[in-house]
């Protein structure tokens, strides 16, 4: 059964809990078309633009490998910071936490809020060089199955270090917003078998401030320490 | 001979290949066919011939056909190749009307046997009238920066891309306004080609000798085909300026492709030039001199891509690959490669690229630096298994028109 996916309800029965089957995908970056060049721009294209647009625009950072720590990892913040230098407006963007939301539309309504509020209060518009345009982008996700399923705890930890970047990504960031969920799927299975410690505490990682590596290490080291623990009685 | 798909586990992990082999059996049977106008000599066709065998290796029914062309025909697509970069040429509608009629005398000539035919750049997207004959998915794959397209030039294509089923470009600065879905697909360089794999350090040295070039002093290189958009006079003029300061010999590599005209008139001027300075090495390479061109740039101290203009520019990534330091023109796909202070240095002048050349002649720890990240970028993001697993992934995603999440 597919990670975030239909569960046996332990509330209901006696029934054993399904196993959790990593999923993997893989991405295609559409274009849309549209630029913009300042920030009613932005804003004009924001308010229509496809949610799965504002979801890469806010999240395909994380699959990318960093050379050095990025300024800031949403395209909407990078931009309007490095190519309008807009840096309070920036800080503010980037200042947004993803995690409170459970829906693009509602993501995108905060962005929009944000955005307003600055151009009444910023009536001058800056124009960005023409390179340096907002290309708005967004990705056809291909979602699989892999072979990799776990069935408790310790079957769990060889799952997280047997799977790739792109799994990491599909569980932590896209199922969250495509099934509206507060929490990831690793930590919604691990309670539903009844590991409710492990379950919250890598809920409580931050992933938009971590790399997909060090997410994958600190789901890791609970879960192991979490096994140590139950070893040593 | 051709390296096997099998033999990329080496460089790309098994893992990459793995997740291509489950890819490629959900297309598994499906036809390709890939149709540019010329067979030797630019980058799509050096592309074409790495991407076309490792698609059959992976059970596609895959194919590459050439449309014909004439000096007449290739002197208007040069010209609407240029218009479509931004320069400014003289296109007169008698040019237009060369194009539709020898596409026209195309159409019979050519056969169809795609499922999913990929029709690459401006000179054969004429071919779409094909589609309604023949049925299939047609995409039309543009690897020139159009970013700043002359507008006559694209009121006359637009047409002809609105019939398509889908585009492809290379970076998302070249995207247009379409009816049509628009897909962003970076080329690629192939790691086990002649032209980036690994090569002895005797091969390397016994190359640069046979050109007179001196192993032991450092080389400044720019590999690409003689032509205004790549400024190879401006590179010379940095080289001047570096001289200056700093010993050293410029090492300006390239071909001519058989459908640029403008080609042996550039490559004069540039060899006049360089007659007065024997540092100075232009070097006109013939097809297949792609062994040269690695041991080239493996010798080289610092690798050079001043382009005006450019449609994504690989030369960049086939240095990145060997850890080499880049300086590149802050244009196209070269914006893509070059990290600025990361892999190399993006550069908007002669003066810049003096600079910085001096800068990483004289800082051999950044040199290094730069060549080592370049390196892990490439492998990220410029290899052929990535430009594979792009094009399977937009075959699938053209049989889902509209979705955005894909089963597989």
């Amino acid at each position: 059964m597919a990670g975030g996916r239909k569960q046996t309800d332990l509330k209901v029965g006696k029934e054993r809990p399904a196993g959790f089957r990593f999923y993997t995908e893989r991405r295609l970056v559409e274009l849309t078309g549209l630029r913009a060049g300042n920030l009613k721009e932005l804003y004009t294209i924001l308010r229509t633009i496809s949610g799965s647009s504002i979801f890469y625009h806010t999240h395909e950072v994380f699959l990318q490998h960093h050379f050095a720590a990025p300024s800031f990892r949403n395209d909407f913040a990078a931009w309007v910071t490095e190519s309008l230098q807009e840096i309070h407006l920036g800080e503010e963007l980037a200042g947004i936490d993803i995690r409170e939301f459970m829906s693009i539309r509602s993501l995108r309504l905060r962005i929009l809020a944000i955005l307003r509020t600055h151009m009444q209060h910023h009536p001058n518009l800056r124009q960005a060089a023409p390179e340096d345009s907002f290309h708005f982008c967004k990705a056809r996700s291909f979602f699989m199955p892999t072979h990799i399923e776990a069935k408790d705890l310790a079957t769990f930890v060889e799952g997280m270090k047997a799977i790739s970047k792109s799994s990491l990504f599909y569980h932590f960031f896209a199922a969250r917003f495509r099934f509206g969920k507060r929490s990831n799927d690793f930590s919604s299975w691990l309670r539903k078998i009844g590991e409710l410690e492990v379950g919250r505490a890598i809920d409580r990682l931050d992933p938009y401030f971590l790399d997909l590596e060090e997410v994958r290490q600190r789901t890791l080291a609970i879960a192991e320490e979490a096994l140590e623990r139950r070893a040593a009685g | 001979m051709a390296a096997r798909l099998k033999d990329y586990a080496s460089v790309v992990g098994t893992d990459v290949l793995q997740e291509l082999e489950v890819l490629a059996e959900k297309v598994e049977g499906w036809s390709v066919q890939h149709i540019n106008s010329t067979a030797v000599g630019g980058g799509v066709a050096e592309m074409l011939q790495r991407l076309n065998p490792l698609m059959k290796d992976l059970g596609i029914d895959s194919t590459w056909d050439q449309i014909e062309g004439n000096t007449r025909f290739f002197r208007v697509t040069k010209a609407i190749h240029n218009a479509l970069h931004g320069s400014a040429v003289e296109i007169t509608p008698g040019m237009f009307d060369d194009y539709r009629d020898h596409l026209r005398s195309q159409l019979d000539r050519m056969t169809i046997r795609g499922d999913t035919v990929f029709i690459h750049d401006p000179q054969p997207a004429g071919l779409i009238a094909l589609k309604e004959r023949c049925g299939g998915a047609w995409i039309w794959r543009c690897h020139i920066d159009i970013s700043t397209p002359d507008r006559q030039v694209w009121d006359f294509l637009q047409p002809y891309v609105n019939n398509y089923d889908a585009a492809i470009f290379s970076m998302p600065d070249f995207s247009q306004e379409l009816n049509i879905p628009q897909f962003l697909v970076p080329p690629s360089i192939d790691p086990l080609g002649d032209k980036n794999r690994e090569l002895d350090p005797g091969v390397i040295t016994g190359i640069l000798e046979k050109h007179g070039i001196d192993p032991n002093r450092p080389i400044i290189t720019q590999i690409s085909r003689f032509d205004h958009l790549k400024d190879p006079l401006g590179v010379i003029r940095a080289y001047q300026l570096v001289r200056k300061r700093t010993d050293c010999q410029l090492v300006l590599a390239g071909g001519e492709a058989d459908d640029d005209p403008e080609g042996p008139a550039l490559l004069k001027e540039v060899q006049e030039k360089a007659a007065a300075d024997p540092d100075i090495h232009v070097l006109l390479l013939p097809p297949f001199s792609d062994l040269e061109i690695n041991a080239l740039v493996r010798g080289s101290s610092v690798v050079v891509q001043k382009s005006i203009k450019e449609g994504f520019g690989l030369t960049v990534a086939e240095a990145l690959w060997k850890r080499k330091p880049v300086i590149g023109g802050a244009v196209g796909g070269i914006r893509r490669q070059i990290l600025h202070g990361v892999t190399g240095f993006l550069v908007r002048s002669v003066e810049g690229t003096a600079y910085r050349i001096r800068q990483i002649l004289n800082d051999d720890a950044l040199a290094r630096q730069l060549g080592e990240n370049g390196r892990v970028h490439v492998q990220n993001n410029f290899l052929l298994t990535r430009h594979l697993k792009d094009y399977i992934l937009l075959m699938l995603a053209l049989r889902h028109p509209g979705q955005d999440m894909i089963p597989v």
